[in-house]
């Protein structure tokens, strides 16, 4: 490894309250991946009323949680965390929000008579609008330019090759992209942002939020790895393989369950 | 009530001998031929019942519940029209009135015992004026049907305060605080545990429900006995856990077999000797009893019932496939499955299991949920697992993540090769842990009547 001795350090935002959907196998994905690659791995937490360090993190993670907890969180993130985030993410640390706490990375998200503010990092607004949640299987493709130029297997090193997250999404809240967002990907099948765009999460630098639950990262090994990757700031060529054999085939499981064929 | 409604009565019952005729098991669809005739058969139905109706719903546990309320009011000489094969939305309730109806407005059975499905249960209390209803739990259980727990607690809360909602007793779960929040305002009985040497070191990642109702802050708990069940207060408004006047304490927990502990109700207390595991069905046994005990059963009674209850279908029901013991135990969410864990892990040495991972739509399409239960709890306690069902391989994933060596993991998606090949590759003479979903509980029981292991359950 490049790296002497790395270690990968996550913050997992309200962990007590944003973990609806099984967050914390996204936390468990990273740590296991880490671990057997002889990566350091250091999870700290903070919650309502504790103080964030935009300095200290490679990774920042949020959950997604009930409507009241949401409610609460956003308060808490807006008056407490915002600034530190702006931080960590000037800085390229990774920032990672999945359904709840995708939208809470955005300007805001309007439900019923009330408006929740985001921290304003991802340029989108989220409305909870009349119709039914959004509710599946999802698969979206992906083309990250530093992941691998070419694609896995090949030498061809002149376009990025897309690749495919598999998940699952619900989620009553449409996310509307504005003029300076650029979605995560495109929709192979499921709803995604707003169930029309075609368009699925959203990022910006290392700032990347998804609906994709179902949890995202060991559905999407190879996306976890480029995660610590990109935290830790290494070429994720430099990441020691692993046996992904078991990883391969919950992927292609996923995959099979959005109605998409293997790989 | 009508002649033409005992025609309407006729016709449906028509249907469920012909759906029968064709080998489905069907229970439920009678019954929704017969609403679709007359929306509000089930009160029409009910209405015969002598003693009225007593509806259980929870998110786990309510079958279970019910066959050991069953048991005491068998005991007592009560009859009953129970829904015991678990069809527990309207068109099922109303498929089970329907086959004890009887010509002549009569109906063959004095009290109706229902669980209910936790989406029903509002539009049921409206339909059936119950005397009494039973609150055991509510947990994180498939997000892509069921919504939020604060969504269901709402539908409760405003269908108890309707005036059917109103008129029904409630016996409800003082342990669970999002529960006993329903039940402040009115003369409920509550039951829970009081054992304090059961309570688990911290609050397991499934837990939910865990902010006060009245004012949202934190409830801070002093014991935590099963998820976010124990005993706990609000530290901003005062509000603390109701004093259950039927509890348990002295338990005492026997692996995948039994458990046992003192039963106190304003009668008594009993020692009771339970043929099921777990601490979960301490608590389904408790709910039991104080139905019973809403409904005045004497407490003898009570006792005698709980423990000659013996495993409902695929809840820790055992039995024998190739010589091998088998023990089905369904999991179907978090809370449900880390209290199965936490049974098994009573159980000494390394275990032979098969996990069978459906994503129909009565197990939930999204099978996240795997992820928020303990399956950390066998780690190091896996001789060998077959990991079988549609998402096989995302099981065997969490189970890898949770600590079992890959190599101790095979994925065998087709149920039939898998069962083969747990039972095989085990060793002889000991047991076989079975945690199936529910429609691969409902596959694996198929399979092993099939093969005349088990009995089916619609004898
Ligand atoms: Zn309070």
């Amino acid at each position: 490894m490049a790296v002497s001795s790395p270690i990968l350090r996550v913050c997992a935002l309200y962990p007590d309250l944003m973990n609806i959907y099984a967050d914390r196998g996204n936390l468990l994905m990273l740590e296991r991946r880490c671990a057997w690659r002889g990566i350091g791995f250091r999870l700290t937490s903070s919650s309502l009323g504790d103080p964030l360090d935009g300095s200290a993190h490679d990774l920042y993670y949020i959950g997604g949680g009930q409507d009241r907890d949401q409610r609460l969180c956003a308060g808490d993130l807006h008056e407490h965390k915002r600034t530190a985030l702006h931080e960590a993410a000037a800085r390229g640390a990774v920032l990672l929000g999945v359904c709840g706490g995708y939208q809470l990375l955005g300007h805001s998200y309007a439900l019923d008579d009330d408006e929740m503010p985001g921290v304003g990092l991802l340029d989108i607004r989220t409305v909870r609008e009349r119709g039914p949640r959004l509710i599946g299987n999802v698969a979206i493709e992906v083309t990250l330019e530093d992941l691998d130029a070419g694609g896995e297997d090949s030498t061809d090193r002149a376009a990025p090759k897309p690749r495919v997250l598999a998940g699952f999404e619900n989620h009553g809240g449409r996310t509307y992209l504005q003029a300076g967002a650029e979605p995560l990907g495109r929709v192979l099948k499921g709803h995604g942002n707003d169930g029309r765009s075609g368009y699925e999460g959203t990022r910006a630098g290392n700032v990347i939020g998804t609906y994709l639950h179902g949890p995202l990262l060991p559905k999407n090994a190879w996306f976890a790895d480029w995660l610590i990757a990109t935290a830790l700031g290494v070429e994720i060529g430099e990441l020691a393989s692993l046996d992904d054999e078991l990883e391969h085939r919950a992927h292609e499981s996923a995959r099979r369950a959005a109605g998409l064929a293997a790989a | 009530m009508s002649a033409s409604t005992e025609a309407k009565l006729a016709v449906a019952r028509v249907a469920g001998a012909i759906s029968r005729l064709r080998g489905g098991g069907g229970t439920s669809l009678p019954g929704k031929l017969l609403l679709r005739m007359e929306p509000h058969a089930v009160s029409v139905l009910a209405g015969r019942l002598q003693r009225g109706s007593a509806l259980i719903s929870a998110t786990n546990g309510k079958t279970t519940t019910a066959a050991l309320a069953a048991s005491a009011f068998g005991r007592a000489g009560v009859s009953l029209v129970h829904n015991q094969a678990g069809a527990n939305m309207a068109g099922g309730i109303a498929s089970t009135l329907l086959s004890a109806s009887r010509p002549g407005m009569r109906i063959d059975g004095e009290l109706g015992l229902f669980e209910v499905d936790e989406l029903w249960l509002d539009r049921l209390i409206g339909e059936l004026s119950p005397r009494a209803v039973v609150l055991g739990n509510l947990f994180r259980d498939q997000l892509d049907r069921y919504g939020e727990l604060d969504t269901i607690a709402d539908r409760w809360s405003a269908a108890l305060d309707s005036p059917s909602g109103l008129r029904a007793r409630l016996v409800c779960n003082a342990d669970d605080p999002l529960l006993a929040d329903l039940g402040r305002e009115r003369e409920t009985v509550f039951f829970g545990i009081e054992d304090d040497s059961l309570s688990l070191p911290g609050m397991s990642h499934a837990a939910d429900a865990k902010h006060c109702r009245r004012c949202g802050a934190p409830y801070l708990f002093e014991a935590i006995y099963l998820g976010h069940l124990g005993r706990y207060h609000c530290p901003s408004c005062g509000q603390r856990r109701p004093s259950p006047i039927v509890y348990a304490d002295q338990v005492e927990l026997e692996g995948v077999r039994r458990a046992r502990f003192r039963l106190t109700t304003p009668a008594g207390s009993a020692d009771v000797d339970l043929a099921l595991p777990g601490l979960y069905n301490v608590y389904n046994a408790l709910a039991a009893a104080a139905l019973a005990t809403a409904l005045e059963l004497p407490l003898a009674t009570i006792v005698e019932g709980l423990q000659s209850t013996g495993a409902a279908f695929g809840r820790a029901e055992n039995v024998t496939v190739a010589g091998r013991t088998t023990y089905i135990l369904l999991v179907k969410n978090p809370a449900g499955a880390n209290e199965v864990l936490r049974t098994l892990a009573l159980e000494d040495g390394e275990h032979d299991l098969l996990g069978v991972l459906n994503d129909r739509t009565a197990d939930g399409h999204d099978v996240s949920w795997i992820w928020d239960a303990d399956f950390e709890l066998l780690a190091g306690r896996v001789r060998r697992v077959v990991c079988s069902g549609t998402r096989a391989a995302e099981l065997a994933l969490r189970l890898k993540y949770a600590g079992v060596e890959p190599w101790r993991i095979e994925v065998v998606e087709d149920l039939a090769e898998a069962l083969d090949s747990a039972v095989a590759g085990g060793e002889l003479g000991t047991p076989l842990y079975t945690l199936p979903t529910y429609t691969a509980m409902l596959a694996l029981r198929d399979l092993l009547v099939r093969r005349g292991e088990a009995k089916s359950s619609w004898q």
